[in-house]
């Protein structure tokens, strides 16, 4: 079997066909240690800015 | 000596009360009315559903809290309200019943100066045949909207659990339980816990789970969706959604609206018209919400409950509820200082207050079953709310009747939503989403109704460790330990 994968769950023309997957970079991003540190800094920066301008 | 009284003392009424008793100090007084003993940090029960958390973890007493506050704490609920007194006082006044040991059934009329109804929502179980009785779940399937609801859900799941271990296929429904629920937040989160347990326990390859929802579209959340920026296109929630379901391998039923329950069966209609039906050996589906069933009365006993609460149940506040239709709809609907218009010392938070209208699209089956989400008023927005109006009450209270009203319009809000998808320090990941304004504004933002430069998600291990920072962090924050009040709602 040549297919990858993360595109195994899709099925031709079922509801899931018109959806975008992700590769096994960006799942590997998702838990990547280092990766996950610098977006926890940036993430509670975006969030910060959303709660101050909401108070 | 003024008397605030605070009907609720969960998420939105405990934040409204905390900061009323601090900012009037001991000369006034504040009054929780709440029928539990326990404070319970909701978002957390979906760990305790899935067997990562413990009840006690996601619960603390409210006694000790209160009496370190200076706050007076009836272990009560609120029965009625006679905003004008009766016959022999024009003394606003709530009737409560207590429900503390030892006290259960016997009642008290609290007088108040200001009172804020922040009852949350009855979980209306009982508008679905088989779902449950009035606002008790049923024996079919099971909810996390309650720490101890969430603990059987636990040892449900552990059951289904090992008999998958014995080699027997088991399926999982998880969603909506009704056309009109709103919190498909919680459903969403749930569901994705659930998947990353049976991983986690090796037995995913024996699991058939679908997603079952109100939503017209996967992603809309009760919210109409939202787009964000993602690679400098404007990416709808959908995509990402659809995206999320399709890579755990999760099916999804969508525009339904669940009519009947039976052991190991829901029935459904879809927003087509065409009827279906989905077995299950689990299933987790969100009751519709409703107002918790205040009654009003005015001076000579008449029942006014028709003018103080909207026909759901909530309280009317300041919104706008003669907008009609959907193409009418604006953000100025929506209210900003949730005081009631016929009584001014009136105030509703958090879910409690009734919203001018839904913000997904209302969608119908030809048979005319109404199937669309109901707004969501999730953590933030009550939190906000909740200090918003005590800090009205209390510039009343303190600087003169006239004082200006805080505004806090959930169309002019964000709000920060963290959604788990799987618990673990290392492998969990989560959805970490802003989105601003809560209610879209098409005017201000033609197009997708929001501000993509403050509207963004994205899913990975960070949104798992803030979800988890969260949870210790409003624990501490409604504990009201040291430096409380810098934590934002
Ligand atoms: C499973 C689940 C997960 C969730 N996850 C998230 C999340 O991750 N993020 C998020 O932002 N939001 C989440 N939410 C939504 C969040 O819990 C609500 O937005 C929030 O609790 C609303 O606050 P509230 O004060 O209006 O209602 P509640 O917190 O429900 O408080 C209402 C209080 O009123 C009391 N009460 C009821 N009847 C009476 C009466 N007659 N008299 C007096 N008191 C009464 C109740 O006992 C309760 O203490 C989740 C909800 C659920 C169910």
């Amino acid at each position: 079997m040549a297919g990858k994968k993360e595109e195994a769950n899709i099925k031709a023309y079922s509801q899931n066909f018109t959806t975008m997957t992700p590769g096994p970079f960006a799942k590997k991003m998702r838990t990547c240690v280092i990766f996950q540190i610098i977006r926890f800094i940036i993430i509670n920066l975006k969030m910060l800015v959303v709660v101050s301008k909401s108070h | 000596m003024a008397r605030l009284v605070v009907l609720g003392g969960g998420v939105s009424g405990h934040t409204a009360a905390t900061f009323a008793a601090k900012w009037l100090g001991s000369a006034h007084e504040v009054v929780v009315v709440t029928p539990n003993a326990k404070w319970n940090w909701i978002p957390s029960n979906i760990w305790v559903g899935v067997g990562q958390m413990s009840k006690e973890e996601v619960t603390f007493d409210l006694a000790p809290v209160y009496a370190k506050a200076g706050i007076t704490y009836k272990q009560a609920k609120a029965l009625s309200l006679n905003p004008e007194g009766n016959a022999t006082s024009n003394k606003p006044f709530v009737t409560i019943e207590f429900t503390a040991p030892g006290k259960e059934g016997t009642t008290e009329n609290i007088e108040y100066d200001y009172i804020i109804n922040a009852t949350g929502p009855k979980l209306n179980f009982g508008a679905t045949p088989g779902l449950g009785e009035g606002s008790n779940l049923g024996e079919h399937t099971v909810s996390v909207c309650t720490a101890d609801h969430a603990v059987h859900a636990s040892h449900e799941l552990e059951k289904c659990i090992q008999k998958m271990k014995k080699g027997e296929r088991q399926k999982f429904l998880i969603g909506t339980g009704h056309g009109m629920c709103t919190c498909q937040g919680a459903a969403f989160e749930y569901i994705f816990n659930i998947e990353h347990e049976l991983n986690r326990a090796g037995v995913r390859d024996m699991a058939d789970i679908k997603w079952i929802s109100n939503e017209s579209f996967l992603g809309d959340f009760g919210v109409g969706g939202l787009h964000m920026k993602t690679m400098g296109y404007a990416v709808s929630s959908k995509i990402f959604a659809e995206s999320l379901f399709t890579e755990r391998g999760v099916d999804w039923i969508i525009g339904a609206h669940v009519n009947k329950v039976e052991s190991g069966k829901a029935h459904y209609e879809l927003l087509d018209g065409t009827m279906g039906e989905e077995e299950f050996n689990f299933s987790m589906l969100i009751p519709p919400f409703a107002g918790v069933g205040l009654k009003a009365f005015d001076k000579t006993g008449e029942d006014i409950t028709t003018t103080v609460f909207a026909p759901n149940g909530f309280m009317k506040v300041d919104a706008n509820y003669a907008a009609g239709a959907y193409e009418n709809w604006k953000a100025s609907d929506w209210p900003k200082t949730y005081q009631n218009p016929t009584y001014s010392n009136m105030f509703a938070c958090g879910i409690a207050f009734a919203p001018p209208h839904p913000i997904s699209k209302p969608m119908s089956s030809p048979n005319g079953t109404p199937i669309n989400p109901t707004p969501p008023r999730t953590g933030m927005p009550s939190g906000i709310i909740g200090k918003a109006v005590a800090h009205s009450i209390c510039d009343k209270i303190l600087k003169g009747e006239n004082a200006p009203l805080h505004e806090a319009s959930m169309a002019n809000m964000g709000a920060a939503c963290v959604a788990s998808a799987g618990k673990g320090l290392f492998n969990g990941t989560a959805a970490a989403m802003t989105i601003y304004p809560v209610v879209p504004d098409f005017d201000k933002y033609p197009g997708t109704g929001r501000d993509t430069d403050y509207t963004f998600g994205e899913i990975g291990l960070a949104g798992h460790w803030i979800k988890h920072i969260l949870h210790h962090l409003f624990i501490w924050k409604a504990k009201l330990k040291a430096g409380w009040t810098l934590i934002p709602e």
